[in-house]
Formats: structure tokens, sequence, C-alpha cells
């Protein structure tokens, strides 16, 4: 594709704290390259508004490169921008064209305050992982890859599961603001190897009460997480997640 | 744990509506097979015959008991889940994001509202009156049949009728695949072949539903 530049009109939305009304406001680039990401885009924005003395827009990055989770942007109605399998930073300005508007939102849900115009708090991600998304082990030398065997298929669902990066998109996706395909992602990965054997039951216990307790919704399959997933977390997990729940709280002791 | 807070987890809660979910299709099924016999042709001899049956035996009045308990759980956890649903984003989107979802999978809780509003004029028409003359015990039942005849003749009765069907129609071609999910159902093999069975479902139980007004409306039956 041959590179081209462009002319955009931003609306972005704008809010001091998490305790101030935001609003939208409208921005205009000029010159932007096809080739430039989504988020080199936003920093030419920022350099302008700096030169014009005023406050740059805050948004969340950190590698860039599509493995790290932090960007999170709203773009025109999807999670992440128009793009399948794809995240913020990794979305490029040739999926837009010259005199195109461009609507930027934060993640909406009340789970994921603003923290500052773009940027959300996420840690409630962080607190459902304290809650069970890991396994106790005494750490020590590294053991023998070969002495667990574990099916080919087994292990790539499993890893096709840890493949999520935590980034929030589906909440931000679901009409429920439900986080059951991360919760059911972190669960599968670890439900299906034997490492995550011995804490299987009450793993999944505390992950669903944790998720409960930070406030994100309950869910109904509707598939919107999926759709907008950037590492393509299959909802299929969540149907695994309701039945380690379901077959934990018929059998768990206590 | 307890089961309480079993129950009332977000999983917990889902699987009640799961569970009553399937109970209700067990019921449709039921329900639309005993209705097929108006179709026998013969002046609705043989559906008086079941509809006695059903009203005038105890183990299916038991089950109708039942019946009512799985609904009122079904419509009344339905509720409450949609408004708290509706909580957890106090400021929405300015673009919704529409394309990832079917819009009858978003819309469980407006389509569960028109089933409602037609089954409160479905049982005002049939069962209420039935079960009243019975004395709401064994008592001696009402002709259902002319009962049907009667009360399909009028135009605006059957088309609310087949948009009641065609609100069960799309809350199945959603729920039916969705209750399965929400059991565990979780191989690719099975959620392809449940979501296909629940689309065949949800077409044949509505086009069934619908048809019986219509085959009154334009004297189909006798
Ligand atoms: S499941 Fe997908 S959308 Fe959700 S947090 Fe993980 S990577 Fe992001
Ligand atoms: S900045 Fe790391 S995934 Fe986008």
């Amino acid at each position: 594709m041959e590179p081209y530049h462009m002319n955009l009109n931003l609306k972005v939305w704008r809010q001091k704290n998490c305790k101030t009304k935001g609003e939208f406001k409208l921005y205009r680039v000029e010159n932007i390259s096809s080739e430039m990401s989504f988020l080199e885009m936003f920093d030419v924005l920022n350099e302008q508004l700096i030169r014009d003395g005023d406050d740059p827009i805050t948004f969340d990055h950190d590698c860039r490169e599509g493995i790290c989770g932090a960007c999170s942007m709203y773009i025109n109605g999807k999670p992440h921008g128009p793009w399948q399998a794809n995240t913020t930073c990794q979305l490029h300005m040739r999926a837009f064209n010259d005199g195109d508007t461009v609507v930027v939102e934060p993640w909406r849900a009340d789970a994921f305050p603003v923290i500052k115009d773009l940027m959300v708090d996420r840690t409630a991600f962080d607190r459902i992982i304290q809650a069970g998304g890991f396994i106790s082990v005494n750490t020590g030398n590294a053991v023998d890859g070969n002495s667990l065997p574990i099916a080919k298929d087994t292990a790539d669902t499993s890893f096709a599961a840890a493949m999520c990066i935590g980034c929030g998109a589906c909440v931000a996706a679901c009409k429920n603001s439900s986080a059951m395909l991360f919760l059911s992602a972190k669960v599968s990965h670890l439900a299906l190897l034997p490492q995550g054997g011995p804490e299987r039951k009450s793993r999944v216990i505390n992950m669903v009460a944790q998720m409960d307790k930070e406030g994100f919704g309950a869910c109904t399959n509707t598939g919107a997480c999926e759709a907008t997933c950037p590492k393509e977390i299959s909802l299929t997990n969540i149907a695994r997640l309701n039945k380690e729940y379901l077959f934990a709280s018929i059998t768990a002791g206590r | 744990m307890t089961w309480k807070q079993v129950f009332t987890s977000s999983v917990g809660k889902k699987l009640v509506m799961g569970l009553t979910g399937i109970f209700l299709i067990l019921f449709l099924m039921v329900h639309a097979g005993l209705n097929a016999c108006i179709w026998a042709g013969d002046g609705g001899e043989m559906f008086n015959k079941g509809a006695h049956f059903m009203g005038n035996n105890w183990v299916p009045r038991i089950l109708e008991l039942g019946l009512f308990a799985g609904i009122l759980l079904h419509i009344i956890q339905g509720f409450l889940l949609t408004v708290e649903n509706r909580k957890k984003r106090t400021i929405g989107y300015e673009v919704s994001y529409n394309e990832g979802s079917k819009w009858y999978s978003r819309s469980m809780g407006l389509l569960g509202t028109l089933i409602l509003l037609f089954l409160v004029l479905h049982l005002s028409h049939f069962w209420l009156p039935n079960r009243s003359n019975q004395g709401f015990l064994l008592g001696e039942e009402i002709n259902l049949y002319k009962k049907m005849k009667l009360e399909f003749s009028v135009l605006w009765v059957v088309i609310v009728y087949v948009v009641g069907c065609i609100s069960l129609g799309y809350h199945l071609a959603h729920g039916f695949q969705s209750a399965f999910r929400t059991l565990g159902v979780h191989n690719r093999r099975y959620n392809t072949m449940l979501i296909s069975l629940g689309y065949g479902f949800a077409i044949i139980i509505s086009l069934l539903f619908a048809l019986m007004p219509v085959s009154f409306y334009l004297g189909w039956v006798e």
C-alpha cells in the first residue's frame, strides 16, 4: 500500500480526574502519515497541545507492540479501534482516510474509573489475579520440562488462554461491563495444566468472588468480548469457567 | 462456601437462569406437542382429550406448580440481572459497540418483557377462565378448543400472539445455546451443535405456536 497523508478531526474525551465531570473536546491534526500508529498520531497531537500551552491528553501505553495490554482506547465505537485481533498501539493510521472524524473514549465501566482523560484504573484486574490467578510453589531450580507430560492440544488450549494481556477491552465491549472473558482466560490457562490442579477449586471460587466484589456485571454470553479481544480469547473459556465454578461449588469442602 | 454464596454470585445467578431456561424449553416442547392436536382434523376432539388430561389429573397439575415456580424464578432473576448489569456503567458510550454481538443477545430483557406481556394476555384467555371454572381444583373444564376458536377470531389478538411468538423465537435463539454454555458445555464440537440446534428449536417452536392462532383465524381448522 502506498503511504499517504491525511488531516483528521478528533473528538476526544477529556476529564481532569475521577471526581470531575468530563466532556468531549474537538481537535484537528494535519499531515498525519498513514504509516504512523494511532498512538504516534496522539503523540503528534499532544506535542501540538503542549506547544499551544494546553494540557496534553493522558492515555495509557507501554510496550507499543501489542503485548503488554496497557493501551486502552475506545475508538469509533469499538475497543482498540476498527481492526480485528488488534491493540490500540498496533492500530495504524492506514485504517483511516483524509477528512475522517474519529471519536476516542476511555473504557466505560464503573469498575474501571477514569483516572484522567483516556486513562482508566484497571487495578481491579490485579486484585482478581491476587485472589487466585497463580500457583503456590516453592521457587527453586526450574524443573525439567519433560518430567510433566501434557497432551499437545491441552497445552495449546491453555497457552491460547494464557495469551490474555489483561487489557480490559472485553469489559469495555460488554453491555454488562462483565469481566468474564478475562477471568475465564486466567482460570482456564491454569485449570488445564497439572500445575494448576491443587488449587483448582479455591482459585475459581475466590476469583469469581473478587470479580463480583469489584463491581463487574454478570455475563450473558453475547459474545461482544470475543469479537473485540486483541488476543482472540475464545468464548468457550467462559463456558469452561462456568463448568469449573459449578463443579467447585458442588464439591468444595468447608 | 455456602449455597447462598453460590447462588448469589454472578455465575450462580446465571446458573439459575440457565437451569430454569432449560426447564421452560422442555415445557415448551410439551405445550407445542399437545397443542398441535388442533390440526388432527377431528373438530378438536383429540386436543380436548389432551387438555383434559393436563387439567384433570393431579400429576400434571402438581407439575404445573413447578412450572409457575420456574417461570417466576426466571422472570425475577432475569429482571434483577438486567437492572444490576445496567448499573455497572453509569456513563455510557458516545458511539455504541454493536457489531460484536447479535441484537437479540443484547435484548434478552426487552424480549423477555414482551413475552411476559403476551403471557399475561395468554393466561387470561385460557388458563385463568379454565381454572376458575374448575374452582382451581379438579372441577369441570371449559371447552378449550371452542375458546381458542372464539379468541382467535379477533384480528388484534392474532397479531399480538404472532408478535409474542416472534419475541419468543428470538429469545430462544440466544437463550437455548446460552443456557448450555452457562451450564458449562465448552467443547467446540458440542457448542457448534447446540447453536444450530438452538436456532432450529427457536424457529420450529415459534412457527408452530404462531400458526395456531393464524390457523383458526384463516379457518384452516374447523
Ligand atoms: S480477554 Fe482479551 S480483551 Fe479481555 S483482558 Fe484479556 S486480552 Fe484483553
Ligand atoms: S502499549 Fe502494550 S499492548 Fe499496546
